[in-house]
């Protein structure tokens, strides 16, 4: 084999030699390959398509990432410290290009009670029959089929999260995602699986070792909430500035759960989310919320689907976005109320805060009610700093950058207090702040 | 709700219902060609550019897919080759009432056209299916230089005024159905309001399709020249026929600085009609455009009024209501366009979905990089009358860069069952109920159309209703 030829079997969108011989058990080399043979078959996307409307598809070019590259077993330790979360948790795993670094344990309490938290490749053998009862078992619908696919086709880790009925885990469980290196790719997988009245938070970190080298993210999070199950899930996205990342993001809601989800958006050139909510049972909620800072030529694409199968469902949507230099946002969302789904309560609204000239908000909240008796609103607003305010506190002593960035983080906020978690609202602000930092220096030099 | 109250919201057509034999002199046959398009254009008698123009448009129209990727697929089941796109009696307008045939005056006579024209109209004109039939303009609105007149005439007689902006708002390759109505348009109202003069009375025009599998493609093109003001309004009816029927028109306005325009639409085909409208406005400085629409009929209505804000201060205004019930889909909207600073626009959508209906409400706002102090308001609401009934909205915004405000607020809700109640048990039927709250939920909105026709609109809801109450 020459040397072209070994480079381009490196490529993700050639086909894995290791298909067949992955070492993962039948049945799931089997769903690998049906991975590969979806993303063959499926289109790209294509400037026509309603699912991409007003993306910039040639941003979407993933034919030059090669697979998962190795991480150097001396460069791993530095990638575990400088994996810093919260404080306090009930359990972290560390990855970097889909390889498991580190893996603090739950305690031998939820052991015991039977909360399962393995990496996946660990739990295709382990938990079999859960886990496959719940993989990528959710129909792509908001346009990254051919994305989802791949990623079928090419994930070998993850987590998954298996909570028993009843059980509750107070404190936070971390999962770190580290691209590393240069012009490769990863495939983060979250499958969670919550059991009846159980209760979790899980928080997911995608990080970047060096915030100026290319790279691709494809990741897929399932979330199941049985009945009564209550779930704060967290996305923090912190990929370099040159990385192309694309999520799929699905809840499934139970009769009287209550999900509350998140994605933090800060890093990637082009970052899309599609987030979809299905309200499977009765008296099912589903919180909704994005906090996005967009600077430089950053495109941020989010899609959503608020999903109402039931009666007596009720979903709540906050998206904001702060948008500086030449950045743009896309909100596109839907609240669909099926037929028969009465008395639903839906509500979605996105807000966008221009600071450039340059920049540009995109919305299109949608709505489409097949049934009745329910109470449907949605709203988007794009505007700027209010001057009043923003002179108030130039009067009150205040420099001016400081002013602009104590009413966007004021302006942001609002979506973090929405969780009620205290230590994971800080760890966020945080991020946030380290972002406006980075802003700043930019625009000093 | 349950589903029997549908039928207390039912709307009745048969006041437009009725038909007449055909005898047209001139029919351009079934089926759209080249040849179809020499044949119309042979008949007016037109300039070749405008040959020229049909040609290309009939090109572009074959070349565009359906929009189907985001519109109704109900769309394919138009069947363009069994569609005739030209019937008439001959091209000149009557001028007197005298002279208008006695079958088409009876239809008049049932549309209230005479009378109204006699009260209040400064102009009207009546287009049944491909030709006007019947014109009039007020000699006081005529000596003030106001031309009224068709597309045909426009083009021949005044070319030096209605050549500029004929195509220029709506160009033939904007949509498949704009190339459609560009290659076979006929009829249709072609006006010019010359500086500084204000029309007094609306100007109107009616449009009626008599002949079964036919299509009506008017064109209107209104130029509003500087200072001035004129309102215009249009009515749409057609009888009930066993296979559908094509409508799709062109409207293209024009306000020149500080000009007002209103243009008002009630909407009332026959529950067969395909009505794909495209309908877009220009206003230059400190002009306004308002578009009233009002859409009760048809099979599937596509219209989507829009304002380009093309000079500084200019403002656009969309007012629209529409009412879906069994086997209708209402797909209308608004767009608007904010090219200069300080425009101002705003939509407020109002929808009614009855039975197996279906209303959707689509949107476009855009404000582009460096403009300043823009502004947007936009408002949707939707009445969901029955369990069965259906309502979208699907607004898309974009705004670029600092100083400009926009927002968008929708809201879904139904008719308070306590509401009925109340009025039940103050000896109200269910239906009188319904029909009670419908117009309160439109109320505001009906109360902007010009006297005439929110007293025509809200009698026609009462009428309707009161007659189904059991």
């Amino acid at each position: 084999m020459n040397q072209l030829n070994a480079e381009e079997a490196e490529l993700i969108i050639n086909k894995p030699e290791t298909f067949g011989n992955s070492g993962f058990a039948d049945w799931f080399q089997k769903l690998q390959l049906d991975g590969w043979e979806a993303f063959d078959a499926e289109p790209s996307p294509r400037r026509t398509d309603e699912a991409w409307r007003f993306a910039t598809i040639k941003s979407l070019d993933i034919s030059g990432y090669s697979k998962p590259l190795p991480v150097p077993d001396a460069d791993q330790a530095a990638l575990i410290e400088r994996s810093v979360g919260l404080k306090e948790t009930a359990g972290r795993m560390i990855f970097a290009n889909d390889q498991l670094l580190q893996r603090e344990v739950l305690s031998d309490d939820l052991k015991r009670k039977g909360v399962i938290w393995e990496p996946i490749e660990k739990a295709v053998i382990e938990h079999e029959d859960i886990f496959r009862k719940h993989f990528m078992t959710q129909e792509v619908v908001l346009g990254s089929k051919k994305f989802a696919a791949l990623h079928k086709a090419w994930v070998k880790s993850g987590t998954f999260l298996y909570v028993p009925r009843g059980v509750e885990i107070d404190l936070p469980i971390e999962v770190f995602h580290w691209l590393h290196g240069s012009g490769g790719s990863t495939f983060p997988h979250t499958l969670l699986v919550a059991g009846e009245n159980s209760k979790v938070t899980l928080v997911d970190y995608f990080e970047s070792s060096d915030n100026q080298a290319p790279g691709l993210a494809i990741g897929v999070n399932d979330l199941f909430l049985g009945a009564g199950a209550k779930l704060t899930y967290i996305c923090s996205q912190n990929w370099s500035e040159k990385t192309l990342a694309l999520q799929v993001n699905s809840t499934v809601v139970g009769r009287d759960a209550s999900a509350v989800s998140m994605n933090l958006n800060l890093g990637a050139n082009y970052a899309r989310t599609e987030s979809v909510s299905r309200l499977v049972g009765q008296g099912g909620r589903s919180d909704m919320l994005a906090v996005s800072v967009a600077d430089g030529t950053q495109e941020f694409d989010h899609r959503t689907l608020q999903d109402h199968q039931q009666p007596n469902t009720a979903s709540d949507l906050l998206y904001k976005n702060s948008l500086s230099d030449a950045a743009r946002t896309i909100f596109a969302g839907l609240i669909r109320v099926e037929p028969g789904a009465h008395k639903t309560d839906a509500y979605q609204k996105v807000r966008n805060l221009l600071l450039s000239d340059e920049a540009e908000a995109n919305s299109a909240p949608g709505l489409e009610i097949e049934a009745d008796d329910v109470r449907c609103t949605h709203g988007a607003t794009s505007g700027q700093i209010d001057e009043e305010e923003f002179f108030y506190m130039l009067s009150r002593g205040i420099a001016p950058l400081v002013a602009r960035q104590l009413i966007v983080s004021g302006f942001l906020n609002e979506v973090v207090q929405r969780l009620g978690n205290q230590a994971v609202g800080e760890k966020l602000n945080s991020l946030i702040q380290a972002k406006f930092d980075r802003i700043k220096s930019r625009s000093r030099k | 709700m349950s589903t029997e109250t549908a039928s207390n919201l039912n709307i009745d057509r048969s006041i437009g219902d009725f038909s007449y034999p055909e005898s047209h002199q001139y029919d351009a046959g079934v089926g759209l060609t080249h040849d179809t398009i020499d044949y119309i254009a042979g008949v007016k008698g037109e300039a070749d550019w405008v040959r020229e123009y049909r040609h290309k448009a009939l090109d572009i129209f074959t070349s565009k897919p359906m929009p189907t990727h985001w519109a109704s697929h109900d769309l394919d089941a138009i069947v363009f080759d069994n569609i005739r796109y030209y019937l008439s009696n001959g091209q000149k307008a009557n001028r007197s009432w005298d002279d208008v045939p006695e079958d088409m005056k009876r239809t008049f006579e049932r549309l209230g056209i005479p009378e109204q024209e006699r009260r209040f109209l400064a102009g009207v004109e009546a287009q049944f299916d491909s030709e006007a039939v019947y014109s009039n303009i007020k000699k006081a609105v005529g000596d003030q230089g106001v031309i009224f007149v068709g597309p045909t005439e426009g083009l021949r007689d005044h070319p030096e005024i209605f050549k500029k902006w004929f195509g220029k708002v709506i160009p033939a390759g904007d949509n498949k159905f704009s190339a459609l109505n560009s290659a076979v348009f006929s009829g249709g109202s072609f006006i010019y309001v010359p500086p500084g003069v204000k029309v007094k009375h609306p100007l109107q025009a009616y449009f009626r399709i008599n002949a079964e599998n036919f299509g009506q493609f008017e064109r209107t093109l209104i130029i509003a020249d500087e200072g001035s003001e004129v309102m215009y309004m249009e009515g749409c009816t057609a009888p009930k026929f066993e296979t559908a029927t094509l409508h799709s028109a062109v409207v293209e306005l024009v306000a020149m600085k500080g000009a007002k325009i209103q243009y008002i639409t009630v909407q009332n085909w026959s529950a067969n009609v395909f009505n794909l409208v495209t309908k877009r406005a220009v206003a230059h400085e400190e002009a306004e455009v308002k578009w009233i629409d009002c859409n009760i009929g048809s099979r599937l209505t596509m219209k989507y009024p829009g304002v380009v804000l093309k000079g500084r201060k200019a403002r656009g205004e969309v007012i629209s209501i529409a009412l879906a019930n069994d086997g209708q889909h209402q797909d209308t909207g608004a767009k608007m366009i904010h090219a200069a600073d300080e425009t101002t626009s705003n939509i407020i959508s109002k929808s009614i979905s009855v039975g197996k209906g279906r209303a959707t409400y689509r949107g476009l706002v855009h404000v582009p990089k460096h403009l300043k102090g823009c502004k947007n308001n936009t408002e949707c609401d939707a009445l969901l009358i029955n369990s069965t009934s259906r309502t979208d909205t699907y607004p898309a915004i974009t705004v670029r860069g600092t100083g400009n405000a926009v927002q968008h607020e929708a809201s879904v809700s139904q008719i308070s069952a306590e509401q009925i109640f109340y009025m039940q048990q103050r000896g109200l039927t269910e239906g009188q109920a319904m029909s009670l709250s419908v117009n309160g939920f439109v109320n505001d909105l009906v109360r902007q159309f010009p006297m005439e026709y929110s007293v025509e609109l809200k009698r026609l809801i009462d009428l309707e209703m009161e007659g189904s109450v059991g």
